[in-house]
């Protein structure tokens, strides 16, 4: 299992190549820069003043020394520095991240929490009015655009509670309780699609795993069914409902995104979009590699996690 | 499909039979199938609203002639909003916007990721593993933020949000398509057509594509509905559609700024994104059900 976990790890490096050079071609090849994007509204900027701020940050050197220096600050650590506000890129990136990872992981728990067990409790009584319930519940939840869930939330809050939320992210370390009462409905919009999927998946995979001949053994031999449900049924149901979620985890980094911006919570991908507006690259490069990293990683360790679960594909 | 009749064939192999009304026993199943009529019944309607709904309710979405956000009446049924134009005509338009942004843009994903998919299926070998480690590559990037770099990056406009979105959805159909391709390839008939010294045109155009188009039809309707939500979340984010043209995802992110005195301008974006976003779903699930039964758990 070691090696299969440290052969995919390698993997991760050529991947992690492929994706530097589609977010720098990206980047530098579409049209507009950052000095552009300074001197928007200014149509009488002259073009050398632009010029010189170009040559200043390096923008006219030759591609190829921009990306090597790109990948070059990556593999050491030396990001460099936003273009716009002169801040050090790992400094930005070391206020975002746990913003993010802590809703994408919020989010993940809650649809999981929630989404197995509508997921059984849908499948132990198929084709009744409470599988219909989940399975259209289920589809709904698929479809109800989180942002949309994220703005009506907020406006309940505020009619019904009186409560908005804090203008400045407040740390788990320093304040748990206020935190999670800030994260609780951007998580919670996040989490609603992968708890639909969640509990399609494991509604799925019980229905198939209950028609398996070691159910009706156990059944047969006068086990508990509360047992043969939990022990023997969903344990095996389990394992696809693990890689689904692993798949889904772009989804939640996605969904974070979009939610960060609604809620003023300046995670990753609240300084993606400012960035992209601003066309700051530096940290666009940085924040979309360190983003699809953080994907990448996820999915492996979700890999590493099914072959822990199901001895079979160790074989394979 | 139909290939053209003169192509100097033996007869029995031009002549066709009429084509059996399969379509018929098709459309029976997707009728018998609840949830899958029930979409279809959803995305008509919404076809009919693009259509015919600017015929039926006349009141120009550019007009800024009303008071600004005015509540619900019968002369503005969802209100006005804030710079006084009518909220339903703005739906009703957007309609048109969200349809046309996402099938455009599957249309882009469909034709390349299918070119892709079945080039790595057919040729194999090196063609193969470029392509794919490309796909790998996309599908490293979580969709929606890759879709924001694009878009972002190309400037935003409707045009590039769709560019965007076709992209960033290719990849899913390439995998799909040459998964399918590899297993169809190993099917005894294409053996036979290959030893009958037909081309690889032909036995892609006659034997290949007709065969994966099952998987092909489910993922495209799948597709429909997640283009559709991230164009609004593009336009949400000031990426996609740009004003006046309305947009479901740009009303949406107008109507925050006023919430606490029209709430009503937040709720009608949203719903209409999520009838839309539910029909496909609906019609997805019920295709699945009735046309591929092996991908009913994907």
């Amino acid at each position: 299992m070691a090696r299969y976990a440290l052969r995919r790890l390698l993997f991760v490096v050529p991947t992690l190549f492929g994706m530097s050079i589609l977010i720098f071609a990206m980047v530098r090849l579409l049209p507009g820069d950052v000095v552009d994007a300074m001197f928007t509204g200014e149509a009488g900027a002259a073009a050398t003043a632009k010029q010189a701020i170009r040559k200043a940050l390096g923008l006219t050197d030759p591609l190829p020394v921009q990306y090597i220096r790109f990948v070059g600050g990556v593999a050491t650590g030396a990001l460099g520095q936003s273009l716009t506000s002169g801040e050090r890129v790992s400094a930005i990136m070391a206020r975002a991240l746990p913003i993010t990872v802590e809703l994408a992981a919020l989010a993940a728990v809650t649809a999981t929490a929630a989404g197995v067990p509508l997921g059984v409790l849908s499948a132990v009584r198929p084709n009744t009015a409470v599988d219909l319930a989940a399975r259209v519940g289920g589809l709904i939840g698929l479809s109800v655009p989180n942002f949309w869930f994220a703005t009506l939330a907020l406006l309940a809050t505020s009619v019904f509670l009186h409560w908005t939320p804090p203008v400045t992210w407040i740390p788990p370390w320093r304040d748990l309780p206020a935190n999670l009462a800030q994260m609780a409905i951007p998580a919670l919009a996040i989490g609603v699609y992968l708890m639909a999927t969640v509990m399609r998946m494991t509604r799925a995979t019980m229905l198939e795993v209950l028609r398996q001949d070691y159910i009706r053994t156990a059944l047969a031999k006068g086990a508990a069914s509360r047992a043969v449900l939990f022990r023997h049924a969903l344990r095996n149901a389990l394992i696809p409902v693990i890689t689904v979620i692993g798949f889904q985890v772009g989804t939640l980094i996605g969904g974070a995104t979009i939610v960060e911006v609604i809620f003023g919570l300046p995670g990753m991908g609240y300084t993606l979009v400012q960035a992209i507006f601003a066309r700051d690259y530096t940290v666009i490069e940085v924040a979309a590699l360190l983003l699809a990293l953080v994907f990448v990683l996820l999915n492996l360790a979700v890999d590493v996690l099914y072959g822990l679960l199901d001895p079979r594909i160790e074989q394979a | 499909m139909n290939a053209h009749p003169a192509v100097g064939l033996p007869a029995t192999q031009v002549r066709r039979a009429a084509p059996p009304p399969r379509w018929r026993a098709f459309a029976a199943r997707i009728r018998r199938n609840a949830i899958g009529s029930t979409g279809a019944v959803i995305i008509l309607a919404t076809l009919a609203c693009a259509l015919l709904g600017p015929l039926a309710w006349r009141t120009d979405y550019a007009s800024q002639a009303s008071r600004r956000l005015m509540a619900p009446s019968a002369a503005h049924p969802l209100g006005t909003d804030e710079l006084g134009r009518d909220e339903l005509s703005r739906i009703v338009h957007g309609t048109q916007v969200s349809l046309q942004v996402g099938i455009i843009s599957v249309v882009i994903a469909l034709v390349s990721g299918t070119v892709t998919g079945v080039a790595a299926g057919f040729y194999g070998g090196a063609v193969d593993a470029v392509l794919m480690r490309a796909v790998d590559i996309m599908f490293a990037f979580p969709g929606l933020v890759l879709a924001i770099v694009i878009a972002g990056l190309l400037g935003p406009s409707r045009t590039n949000a769709m560019v965007a979105i076709g992209i960033v959805y290719a990849p899913a159909f390439a995998r799909v398509v040459r998964g399918s391709t590899l297993g169809v390839l190993g099917l005894p008939y294409v053996e036979a057509a290959r030893s009958l010294g037909i081309s690889d045109a032909r036995i892609v155009r006659r034997h290949l594509l007709p065969n994966i188009m099952a998987p092909l039809i489910v993922l495209t309707t799948v597709y429909l509905s997640t283009a559709i939500l991230t164009e609004a979340a593009l336009s949400f984010l000031g990426l996609g559609t740009q004003p006046p043209e309305p947009s479901w995802g740009s009303m949406l992110n107008a109507a925050r700024s006023y919430m606490e005195r029209a709430p009503w301008l937040a709720v009608a974006p949203g719903l209409a994104i999520m009838i839309v976003v539910l029909g496909f779903n609906f019609l997805g699930d019920g295709l699945r059900d009735v046309l591929d039964p092996q991908l009913r758990d994907a």
